[in-house]
């Protein structure tokens, strides 16, 4: 993350997007609805997304991983589930802009309804008494919105250290870290506290699913890569995307003769 | 306070099933919203009452699974559309045990979704048709501490008169379609050393895994 960080003056940073969004609406001939789920994936970043998804893998096992477990063991539960909160509160308010920015009214109100709950009644964020009130979290980030304003996804893309993303959401990643929690502070140190605070975090919340993915991957990168269009997808129709055909294969009678051209779909 | 809601909702629910059940003689099958929204409680109810799944005790998993879910899905649909066309052209033998062996890989996946549920409750948000075929989604939320999580089910109607109900054909969970994630996989592994070579990488995934 450091090299966003670097990434500095907004308006250099905000013009790198527009170019990146735009080159993204270029490839998929700014197509409004992203290419379907379903079927071969196009992936023409192939052989460069699996080298940096191997490294991502490496340093997760050396580095991240024990970091976030020695965090679970050492840091006692009220104090994760704080800190959680308070970054959960603080992402809610850039989720909130970016409802507004897709034009959903009524779910931004709420989500600053949780927001205000969340800072006023649960002590700046420390207690999520908004969705015990009912309030329920509705993330949305920048990739989001571009995807909303007509730009398409682009090619998928693994991110150092980031992970699975689309030449798309990279960009709106970009946007979305001059909104996160680490441009708080006003020194750099301390920036970069936050930012170390916010990886350890996300990587704890995933500590629980364990290697579950090691267990029922039949190819780690493409189960990963195509669960993140179909997630990412799901996200930007705000979970009711145009249905995928579901492809039945109807049972032909079993003539194992035939060669394989006659199995047309 | 989603304790309290519980009963209720398990209340409608089996009320529901009766009403379909009653109403609707013709059919003798509860509607898609009944079926997942039986499912979903009688899941939660288990998984609630039984520690060693609340673990991933697999075995309990496979049990429970095998009693409360698999009735009412319809692996075989599942299995031969993730697998693609040469579906066609695997011989019983190897259909049967590509069946087999995809189940226990989901079951694996199923069982991790499990573990994670500890007070949610589950409400049924709407049914969608899918456009020129007979089957629906019937789209949920799962409800706990931290962001809702959406789990859908894809059903079709299967069979005619008396034996006619509606069958579970893929699940989503937060917006990935479990069986339809399998088929570039699948397919992959077909193109290398065609339906034996994936029941061999699925034999010795499941092997690896413990079953």
């Amino acid at each position: 993350m450091s090299t966003l960080r670097r990434a500095r003056p907004r308006i250099a940073a905000l013009a790198l997007v527009l170019t990146v969004a735009m080159t993204a609406g270029m490839t998929t001939g700014c197509a409004t609805v992203p290419a379907s789920a379903s079927g071969p994936t196009a992936d023409p970043f192939e052989s460069w997304n699996r080298k940096v998804f191997a490294f991502n893998d490496a340093v997760d096992t050396a580095v991240l991983k024990p970091v976030a477990e020695t965090y679970r063991d050492v840091v006692p539960a009220f104090v994760r589930t704080s800190i959680n909160n308070v970054l959960g509160n603080l992402y809610d308010v850039w989720s909130t802009a970016n409802h507004f920015l897709q034009g959903k009214f009524q779910s931004g109100a709420e989500m600053g309804m949780r927001v205000l709950t969340n800072t006023v009644l649960g002590g700046v964020g420390v207690f999520d008494v908004a969705t015990e009130a009912g309030l329920q979290r509705r993330s949305e980030d920048f990739g989001q919105t571009l995807g909303k304003w007509g730009v398409g996804s682009g090619p998928f893309l693994v991110l150092p250290l980031l992970g699975s993303s689309t030449l798309r959401d990279t960009a709106g990643l970009l946007v979305d870290r001059q909104a996160s929690p680490s441009v708080l502070p006003s020194a750099s140190a301390d920036r970069y506290a936050v930012t170390a605070m916010e990886l350890i975090n996300t990587r704890t919340n995933l500590l629980s699913a364990g290697n579950l993915v090691d267990s029922v991957a039949l190819d780690k990168y493409i189960f990963l890569r195509d669960a993140y269009i179909s997630r990412r997808r799901d996200a930007l129709y705000d979970g009711a995307p145009p249905m995928e055909t579901f492809e039945d294969i109807p049972d032909a009678p079993p003539t194992p003769a035939r060669p394989p051209a006659s199995a047309a779909r | 306070m989603f304790d309290t809601l519980f009963p209720r909702r398990a209340l409608m629910a089996s009320s529901l099933v009766a009403i379909a059940v009653f109403a609707s003689p013709a059919t003798a099958a509860a509607t898609p919203e009944a079926l997942v929204r039986q499912i979903s409680v009688d899941v939660i109810d288990a998984v609630k009452a039984d520690k060693a799944i609340q673990a991933g005790d697999l075995g309990r998993i496979t049990a429970l699974v095998d009693s409360k879910v698999m009735p009412s899905v319809n692996f075989e649909v599942a299995t031969r559309s993730a697998v693609g066309p040469q579906w066609r052209q695997a011989t019983p033998e190897q259909r049967a045990k590509l069946q087999t062996e995809f189940k226990s890989l989901l079951l694996r996946l199923y069982a991790g979704a499990l573990t994670q549920l500890k007070d949610q409750t589950v409400s049924v948000t709407r049914t969608l048709p899918a456009a020129g075929s007979t089957q629906v989604v019937v789209q949920t939320e799962v409800k706990g501490s931290g962001e809702p999580i959406k789990l859908d089910y894809r059903l079709d109607k299967a069979g005619e008169g008396a034996t006619a109900g509606w069958k579970i054909i893929d699940v989503n969970v937060g917006g990935i379609w479990l069986v339809q994630n399998y088929r570039s996989q699948f397919a992959g592994e077909i193109t290398k050393g065609g339906i034996d070579g994936l029941i061999n990488t699925l034999v010795e995934r499941n092997k690896a895994s413990g079953k």
